[in-house]
């Protein structure tokens, strides 16, 4: 029997040229395993972000102050629930079910973005949550457009439009804060205070640190490092922070007229490392809740399938 | 013609009442609902009301400006600054949202009268009613094919999903009467055409439901109780810890722009 099927070695080889001339990879192509599961780790985390995420700046959908302060922010809370939801369908091309990616969430196998292990305390927080969270996500979804997973980078397309609106709202939301009453201008100043540095850590952590950067950026999963990110993020949230008039928390957050950047202070690292260990002031809260509420509607799912088992007996006999 | 005018204001605002507190309750699901697609469904549904709200509001909020000149209430004054006796929504949407089971039962009643409600109310000789109708009448079609079909999923899916259902229905069964009960006002501008004849709907209403739970493999609750009030003010206590919430920002801090 003549094989012809190439070795592995050559099959990655092939692999890394198509990767290297810009090609996308699709579902059915070949692929190292290595990358599958990459692509797994960093898409699921991403979906299960979105849902994550659901949960801070919904806390206030009850307490919007305004009908269209209610409208937007139910409207926004939704798209992010529909970037989860098509993040888990992309996913899901690459062999792994929904089920077992929200298994592996909830045994603690997956992780979310750290930031959503911050309590929204104030209704600044939402609108700093849509700015600058959402700001961050935009610097690194923008590279991840020409990511070499085709669904990947098409989701990343159609989520980025709506991760600008969300930010351009969020930051429309603090701008009528930072020129209302003084109480007003306070919550804004108390929420940037408490979520700058979080935001910052969204990021990662410094490139020679950076445990899955090295491989992600060869197979280009990853198309810019985290520091380089984050240089960026500053950079052009910087002038936007000093329109509203309020101050980022960093004494040494100066202009480097040399570099045409922004120089800034150390993140505090040990922070870091604390809430994505488990010990941030919700990550119980987070992960219960998602738990909680798949029981819950546990019976509502047997339900469904139970009717469409009766309903396709019935139409096959 | 004063009087006529204050009719027509409460009329709007107990129809903004009723979407806004539905809005309010649907919006809870947001982020608890059985799964992913269903936290989308729910959310968009809970906007239509609560955009449908905020139309009734502003429509309100315009009349109050003929009569009041700069006096009149802006809409969010209105939708955020009564307290629990002033709103005029109607007992069931205020109830809590219970479990799924409880919130599609809910919906669907409501739907099936709304549904009916606003074929009629397109041919309101207000024509800003009937323009808020005709938008309506398209959003709740979709919300009525919905909650049809969870009627069906849950009645006929197990034996635990049937009898949530059951359950539900009749909890919620003695507030449906109120869908078909006619405030002074409503009557009050039924002569010019402008409002809708509630008891009229109840015999379409009863015969597309009961047709429907039949379907569902579910009973039809008999008539034994049924509470009224909504529209004069006289809400369950459940209306307070609503307003609690949704007040919060607007009632600790006074007259900013948000
Ligand atoms: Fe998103
Ligand atoms: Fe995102
Ligand atoms: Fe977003």
């Amino acid at each position: 029997m003549t094989n012809f099927k190439l070795n592995e070695v050559e099959l990655e080889a092939a692999f890394q040229s198509r990767i290297d001339s810009e090609q996308k990879i699709e579902p059915k192509d070949w692929m190292p395993e290595g990358y599958r599961k990459n692509l797994i780790r960093q898409m699921s985390q991403h979906a299960h972000s979105e849902v994550i995420g659901m949960q801070p700046e919904g806390n206030w959908i009850l307490r919007a102050p305004t009908l269209r302060r209610k409208i937007v922010l139910l409207a926004k809370v939704q798209d992010e629930g529909g970037h989860g939801l098509y993040l888990y369908s992309a996913t899901e091309t690459l062999g792994i079910t929904r089920e077992e990616l929200i298994d592996a969430l909830h045994e603690g196998r997956a992780k979310y973005a750290s930031i959503f292990n911050y309590p929204s305390l104030t209704w600044a927080d939402v609108g700093t949550i849509g700015w600058l969270v959402d700001g961050a996500a935009i610097v690194n979804q923008i590279t991840l457009q020409r990511t070499s997973y085709g669904p990947y980078a098409r989701s990343m397309v159609r989520i980025c439009k709506e991760e600008s609106f969300h930010q351009r709202q969020g930051y429309e939301a603090l701008m009528v804060m930072a020129q209302g009453s003084p109480e007003q201008k306070k919550m804004a100043q108390d929420s940037l205070n408490r979520w700058w540095w979080p935001v910052l850590m969204m990021f990662g952590p410094h490139d020679a640190e950076s445990a899955n950067s090295a491989k992600s950026m060869k197979w280009k999963i990853k198309r810019k490092s985290n520091d380089e990110l984050r240089q960026a993020f500053i950079d052009q949230t910087i002038p936007q922070v000093e329109y509203l008039g309020l101050k980022v928390p960093d004494p040494d957050l100066k202009w480097n007229q040399e570099r045409g950047q922004y120089d800034f202070g150390e993140i505090d690292w040990a922070e870091f490392e604390r809430v994505i260990g488990g010990n941030g002031p919700c990550n119980r809260q987070r992960l219960e809740h998602h738990r909680r509420v798949d029981r819950e509607g546990q019976w509502v799912r047997d339900a469904l399938a139970a009717y469409e088992a009766k309903q396709q007996a019935r139409s096959a006999a | 013609m004063k009087d006529k005018q204050d009719d027509l204001i409460n009329y709007v605002i107990a129809l903004g009442d009723d979407s806004l507190i539905l809005g309010q309750r649907l919006s809870e699901w947001c982020y608890h609902a059985p799964f992913l697609e269903e936290d989308l469904a729910l959310a968009n549904v809970a906007l239509d009301f609560i955009g449908r709200a905020q139309m009734f509001y502003e429509y309100a909020s315009q009349l109050e400006t003929r009569v009041l000149k700069e006096n009149a209430r802006s809409a969010d004054q209105i939708a955020f600054l009564r307290d629990t006796r002033d709103y005029r929504n109607l007992l069931i949407v205020e109830l809590p949202i219970g479990d799924f089971a409880f919130t599609m039962a809910r919906q669907f009643t409501v739907d099936v009268f709304n549904q009916l409600y606003l074929q009629q109310l397109v041919n309101s000789t207000d024509s800003t009613l009937a323009a808020i109708a005709g938008k309506a009448i398209k959003e709740t079609d979709y919300h009525l094919r919905r909650s049809q079909e969870w009627m069906l999923r849950l009645g006929d899916g197990t034996d635990e999903s049937h009898q949530r259902m059951e359950k539900a229905l009749k909890e919620l069964w003695g507030y449906t009467a109120e869908l078909f009960t006619m405030s002074a006002y409503e009557t009050a501008l039924l002569r010019d055409g402008i409002s809708i004849d509630r008891t009229a709907l109840c015999s379409d209403w009863r015969k597309i439901v009961t047709e429907l739970l039949q379907q569902a493999t579910l009973k039809v609750p008999s008539d034994e109780w049924q509470v009224t009030g909504g529209r004069e003010g006289l809400h369950t206590e459940h209306q307070g810890d609503i307003l609690a919430k949704m007040q919060y920002l607007q009632r600790t801090y006074p007259g900013l722009e948000w």
